[in-house]
């Protein structure tokens, strides 16, 4: 990735300040390359207590010896971890654009199909604002109400150091640090992300989403996120947004990692549009993202949601344990891949307690010379008695230069055990786009519908004002990709 | 008014319609019959613009426009609806959002302001009440499950929320038992009226004893050789189409 060591480069000599940390170390930013000693910067540089820089560098060590999954249907020149940069402090106002007149038009024409207000605009593109944004008051209120019915939602770094023994508890205790090469990475070089703690018998009054929280901005690159759902207690947490976001980095390795005690839910739902390269594939992101949860108590609950427009590369495979007896593993996801973008997507559903139930829908849509590829596995262990699981997995085609592919694995150990697995391939037809055009509605509004009908289950999982924005952008997101 | 002149059409080169000559005027019935294979329903997808089929002569004028120009939603836009002898199934679209879209597609292009969810339903509800069409059918996806009555059904039910000036029904009546047809034609003779132009496509006469065109035009291999009133089409029923094709053959 040359260009992209280029204007890592280019920052560092330009770099002159960054916010959000605290400014006691005179090196303000790294050259790209990974070592250990990049390690301990990033550690120092968010003031870390020892038990987190230990954790990061048995992470970095275990690293080393891993090598990069070969398995996933996608194809991508190889990315030289040395090239990249590890810690990027946010650009400085001097290198932003100073007005939306200085955002690509293309970029703005989009936030105007998705109505997004004019100081939104302002803060996706990058521009710099002086005036403090106006959720940021927003927030502040939510944040006074969370906390008093004792819930805990704030960045990562902020945990580590108010809620050090939460978090020692329950990080890499889902996604351990052993997991997989990107997950490895991540635990050495995280930058920052979310974290919720849920109080016993407390329902989250409201939808919580890293929108809302303050320094949102600038964790995108290895975001690391950590939710904890005590006993009977209920949470819906809502991630990303459906604006194109664009990123220096090329490079995403996020890991998630979701806990449920007895009676406990977690709904965690995303909208995933990072930047997909233009039309040839240039220049798009990569997203490597471990995103697991565990229904630790009976009865428990988690459910994920996602809807995935964006990235050049999607490798992502949202999934959960299902350790307590009668416990609920859920999975909704669209995917959609257009010109040349590429998707490896799926779950996991592990059955370990009796009586477990997991549900599958994936919603898999192929245009232009896109590659979509859904990949799950359903595992019903010796003991889950009676565990169930219900899996559809539904693919279109739009043109004929693209692909779908489904690979489904089921390992079933328990014989009172049962699973359903149903899979279909359409073509959206031009029968259909006729038929919508003799009904007066455009070649692109039609597609719209058509896709959206197509996604419906999984739409209805999102929450309403995500679903609302998630079905327009599935039409922008294809648009041009008929006819 | 429609008036056709000399339209030519091809299917991947194939020339299937040789010169038709029609004229509707409002408010009038036509009634095209014929054997299979003679264009029929290539005419029927000529005029709403379907993509696959070039039109290499001739014209089409819509109050005074060249319909063979615009796109096919602008002819909708127009007033333009097709009856599809096939309706096409939509999954996941319920049927009342699809026309809710439909209709304020149509609005938009006339520049009037999107009906309001409750006034969308009001209207909905009163023209299902006027062809006879069961409510519950636009709670289900559109065409998604549905019987070949019921589809049928639901074509008619859009003309009638779609209110067009000309309608053209593609073989309505195939595929359909007696009742199914009787629901269907009833439900097209409430939509007649003194500015609708209806043109029926039929392979029988059977369903022009439910219909009752003003004109009737025997389609055979691409061109129109007979006109007549409806009696036409009982003449037809007695002594079937061999004998024009044969003319037509050798003339």
């Amino acid at each position: 990735m040359p260009s992209t060591s280029e204007t890592t480069i280019n920052e560092f000599a330009q770099r002159e300040y960054q916010h959000g940390f605290v400014t006691d170390i005179e090196q303000e930013s790294l050259p790209p390359g990974l070592s250990e000693d990049t390690v301990r910067f990033i550690s120092a540089k968010k003031n870390e207590p020892e038990w987190m820089l230990e954790w990061r560098l048995k992470a970095y060590r275990h690293w080393l010896t891993m090598t990069e999954p070969v398995w996933p249907k996608v194809d991508y020149p190889p990315v030289d971890f040395q090239a990249a940069s590890y810690y990027s402090a946010p650009k400085s106002d001097a290198d932003r654009p100073k007005s939306l007149d200085e955002v690509d038009p293309k970029l703005l024409e989009t936030y105007e199909k998705l109505g997004i207000p004019l100081r939104e605009q302002e803060m996706l593109a990058g521009v710099a604002v002086d005036a403090v944004f106006d959720s940021v008051s927003v927030a502040t209120t939510f944040k006074d109400k969370l906390h008093d019915l004792g819930i805990v939602f704030c960045s990562m770094s902020e945990a580590i150091k108010n809620h050090p023994e939460l978090v020692k508890k329950y990080i890499g205790s889902v996604v351990p640090h052993t997991d997989n090469f990107y997950a490895a990475l991540n635990c050495a070089v995280f930058s920052d992300g979310s974290f919720v703690y849920i109080p016993k018998g407390v329902r989250c009054p409201m939808e919580l989403s890293t929108y809302f929280r303050i320094n949102a901005q600038n964790t995108g690159q290895f975001e690391r996120t950590l939710i904890v759902a005590e006993e009977g207690s209920h949470v819906s947490y809502l991630e990303g947004c459906t604006a194109p976001q664009r990123d220096e980095n090329q490079l995403h390795a996020a890991v998630v990692e979701l806990v449920a005690m007895d009676n406990a839910q977690i709904k965690y739902s995303t909208v995933q549009n990072w930047y997909p390269g233009d039309e040839e594939g240039r220049g798009g992101i990569y997203n490597f993202v471990t995103k697991r949860g565990i229904c630790k108590g009976a009865n428990s609950k988690i459910s994920w949601t996602q809807v995935e427009t964006g990235s050049a590369i999607t490798w992502k495979y949202p999934s959960c344990i299902l350790q307590g007896d009668n416990s609920i593993g859920e999975f909704y996801s669209v995917a959609l891949t257009a010109n040349r973008q590429q998707a490896d997507t799926g779950t996991k559903m592990i059955h370990i307690g009796k009586n477990t139930r997991s549900t599958i829908i994936s919603k898999g849509i192929s245009a232009g010379k896109g590659q979509n590829t859904y990949r799950g596995l359903v595992k019903i262990m010796k003991n889950a008695e009676g565990a169930r699981n219900y899996t559809q997995c539904d693919s279109m085609l739009i043109g004929d230069k693209c692909g779908a592919h489904t690979f489904p694995y089921i390992d079933i150990r328990n014989s009172t055990a049962a699973a359903e697995h149903e899979a279909t391939t359409s073509k959206i037809g031009e029968d259909q786009i006729f038929y919508c055009n003799q009904r007066g509605l455009s070649e692109e509004d039609a597609v719209s519908l058509i896709v959206n009908g197509f996604c419906k289950e999984v739409l209805a999982e999102l929450p309403m004002e995500f679903a609302v924005e998630a079905q327009k952008l599935l039409g922008i997101s294809l648009e041009g990709s008929v006819g | 008014m429609i008036e056709i002149k000399n339209l030519h059409a091809s299917v991947e080169e194939k020339e299937i319609l040789r010169g038709i000559n029609l004229t509707i005027k409002p408010g009038e019935v036509h009634a095209i019959m014929g054997p299979n294979g003679s264009g029929k329903s290539t005419l029927a997808s000529v005029i709403a613009g379907r993509e696959d089929f070039e039109v290499t002569d001739g014209s089409i004028n819509y109050f005074g426009e060249d319909l063979t120009e615009m796109e096919p939603d602008e002819r909708a836009h127009a007033g333009v609806f097709l009856a599809f002898q096939y309706p096409v199934e939509i999954p996941g679209v319920s049927n009342t959002y699809f026309l809710r879209q439909a209709v304020n597609a149509m609005r938009e292009a006339r520049g009037e302001d999107e009906l309001d969810a409750k006034s969308f339903l009001d209207m909905v509800k009163k023209r299902a009440a006027e062809v006879h069409m069961n409510p519950d059918l636009l709670k289900r996806q559109v065409n998604f499950g549905f019987s070949g009555g019921e589809k049928k059904k639901n074509e008619i039910f859009q003309m009638a929320v779609l209110d067009p000036k000309l309608a053209v029904l593609d073989e309505t009546d195939s595929g359909l038992d007696i009742d199914a047809l009787k629901v269907v034609a009833d439900g097209v003779n409430a939509l007649r009226n003194e500015n609708r132009m209806i043109l029926v496509i039929t392979h029988y006469q059977r369903l022009l004893e439910y219909i009752v065109p003003d004109f009737v035009h025997v389609l055979v291999d691409g061109r129109i050789v007979k006109s007549g009133g409806k009696e036409l089409a009982l003449e037809l029923e007695k002594e079937g189409y061999a004998e024009l094709e044969a003319q037509t053959a050798n003339a």
